[in-house]
């Protein structure tokens, strides 16, 4: 991939929608509205709750499982607020409850060393994280949006959830947490996609 | 950046934009490429399509459907003409793309063929046709983008809509799809959300395994990630 040549003019004739733009969106994205567009690399899996468990391993002192039951013991925490994928979608006022990532990890204790984390989902599907971006209230795992279950095409039954970074780190069906000393690229950082993804920074791809 | 060279409009709401792309690093079959509007107020809006060229073409062949509400269609779709500059980023992929040697099942609904166009377009500048299956369904032929050339490759076309030839109007089925597997082949799935998650139903019930199931769907918002 190169990056474009120098900066562009206007592009002759393009006008554009209406610029009464909300400050709640990040440059270059636009309000999906009450859509929530599906995309996903790999067919949909379907998961029994009862088989789903989340493991937070790797660069901890105490590596972790939780079971669906165990995960719903533990503290319920929610997120209301805005959701922005690399795509140019944006949905504000969204509404997700599951556990706060900070529980997890208090749990499992990452070491010193720890500096990222590598989310795995069932599919395999992975997404790469700097540590100080999932702790402090920020990440959650979730299964429920808008009060019901998460559906199964928006990664139910349960999700990662990091709503400040671009969507795809927001791994869908996500089983697997594992704290690393250095940094790895996921599945879409691999192919192209940026390591941090920070939507108000416009981290599309690699090089941004 | 990227001279618009040629613009077709081979069907209803819909445009193929050829263009000379700059300093152009050539792509893989099934990669797409990120267009960026920009207003006189500096405001910009980018979206992705899927190149429909081989990259042995020496320009890079977009296929754009028109949205109604679509900010960056309707300006590709209704306003651009030959000799026009577009700012183009690309290309972008390396997931769901094919490697141009190993067997492939192409599956798409509607637009979604235009990456299986690339692939088909490659395979036949490397004589290797042989290693493709396509399967590709529409409401209607007038409405499936690059009929003709789907067709004259053997694609099964699938019509909702209206009869095809002898086959009756009706979904794409899992029994259509078995003769067209083979041992070791990847499945590249394309289309609406709809589409792909029906497909790969269908995939997973004709014995695929999920692993051998490559996704892109889209939506309103394009087709990145």
């Amino acid at each position: 991939m190169r990056q474009s040549d120098g900066m562009p003019g206007p592009t002759r004739g393009f006008l554009g929608r209406r610029r009464d733009r909300d400050a709640r969106l990040p440059p270059g994205q636009y309000d999906a509205g009450t859509d929530w567009p599906v995309l996903t690399a790999e067919p949909t899996p379907r998961i029994a709750p009862e088989t789903w468990s989340i493991t937070v391993d790797g660069a901890v002192e105490t590596p972790s499982t939780w079971s669906w039951d165990e995960a719903h013991a533990l503290p319920r925490s929610e997120y209301r607020g805005d959701i922005h994928c690399v795509t140019t979608w944006s949905k504000f006022g969204t509404w997700f409850a599951g556990v706060s990532l900070d529980t997890l990890l208090e749990a499992a204790r990452p070491t010193a060393e720890a500096r990222f984390v590598m989310a795995t989902a069932k599919t395999g599907y992975t997404t790469n994280l700097p540590l100080e971006h999932i702790t402090g209230g920020k990440a959650w795992i979730v299964w429920e949006y808008d009060g019901k279950p998460l559906p199964v095409e928006h990664g139910g039954p349960v999700r990662l959830l990091v709503p400040h970074l671009y969507f795809w780190k927001s791994a869908k069906w996500v089983t697997r947490l594992t704290l690393l000393q250095r940094d790895q690229p996921g599945f879409w950082e691999q192919n192209g996609y940026h390591d941090l993804g920070d939507p108000w920074r416009q981290q599309r791809y690699q090089g941004d | 950046m990227a001279t618009v060279a040629g613009v077709r409009r081979p069907i209803q709401r819909s445009v193929e934009l050829r263009l000379d792309v700059h300093d152009r690093v050539d792509h893989l079959p099934g990669q797409h490429y990120v267009v960026r509007l920009t207003a006189e107020d500096g405001y910009t809006a980018q979206r992705s399509y899927s190149v429909a060229s081989a990259p042995g073409d020496p320009l890079v062949e977009l296929f754009v459907e028109r949205l109604d509400d679509g900010e960056v269609s309707t300006y590709l779709a209704d306003v651009v003409e030959p000799g026009d500059e577009l700012e183009v980023r690309g290309p972008i992929g390396g997931w769901f793309v094919w490697d141009g040697a190993s067997p492939a099942l192409l599956v798409a609904g509607g637009s979604g063929v235009v990456p299986f166009v690339s692939m088909l377009r490659h395979a036949r500048t490397t004589g290797r046709e042989d290693l493709l299956r396509i399967a590709v369904s529409a409401r209607t032929l007038a409405a499936l983008p690059y009929a003709d050339e789907l067709a004259a490759a053997g694609a099964l076309i699938a019509l909702t809509g209206e009869q095809h030839g002898i086959r009756p109007a009706g979904r794409l089925a899992a029994h259509e799809l078995i003769p067209l597997e083979e041992p070791g082949q990847t499945a590249y799935v394309c289309g609406s959300a709809s589409f792909a998650e029906a497909a790969t139903q269908l995939l997973e019930s004709a014995g695929l395994p999920p692993s051998a199931i490559r996704v892109e769907r889209f939506g309103p918002s394009g087709a990145a990630a």
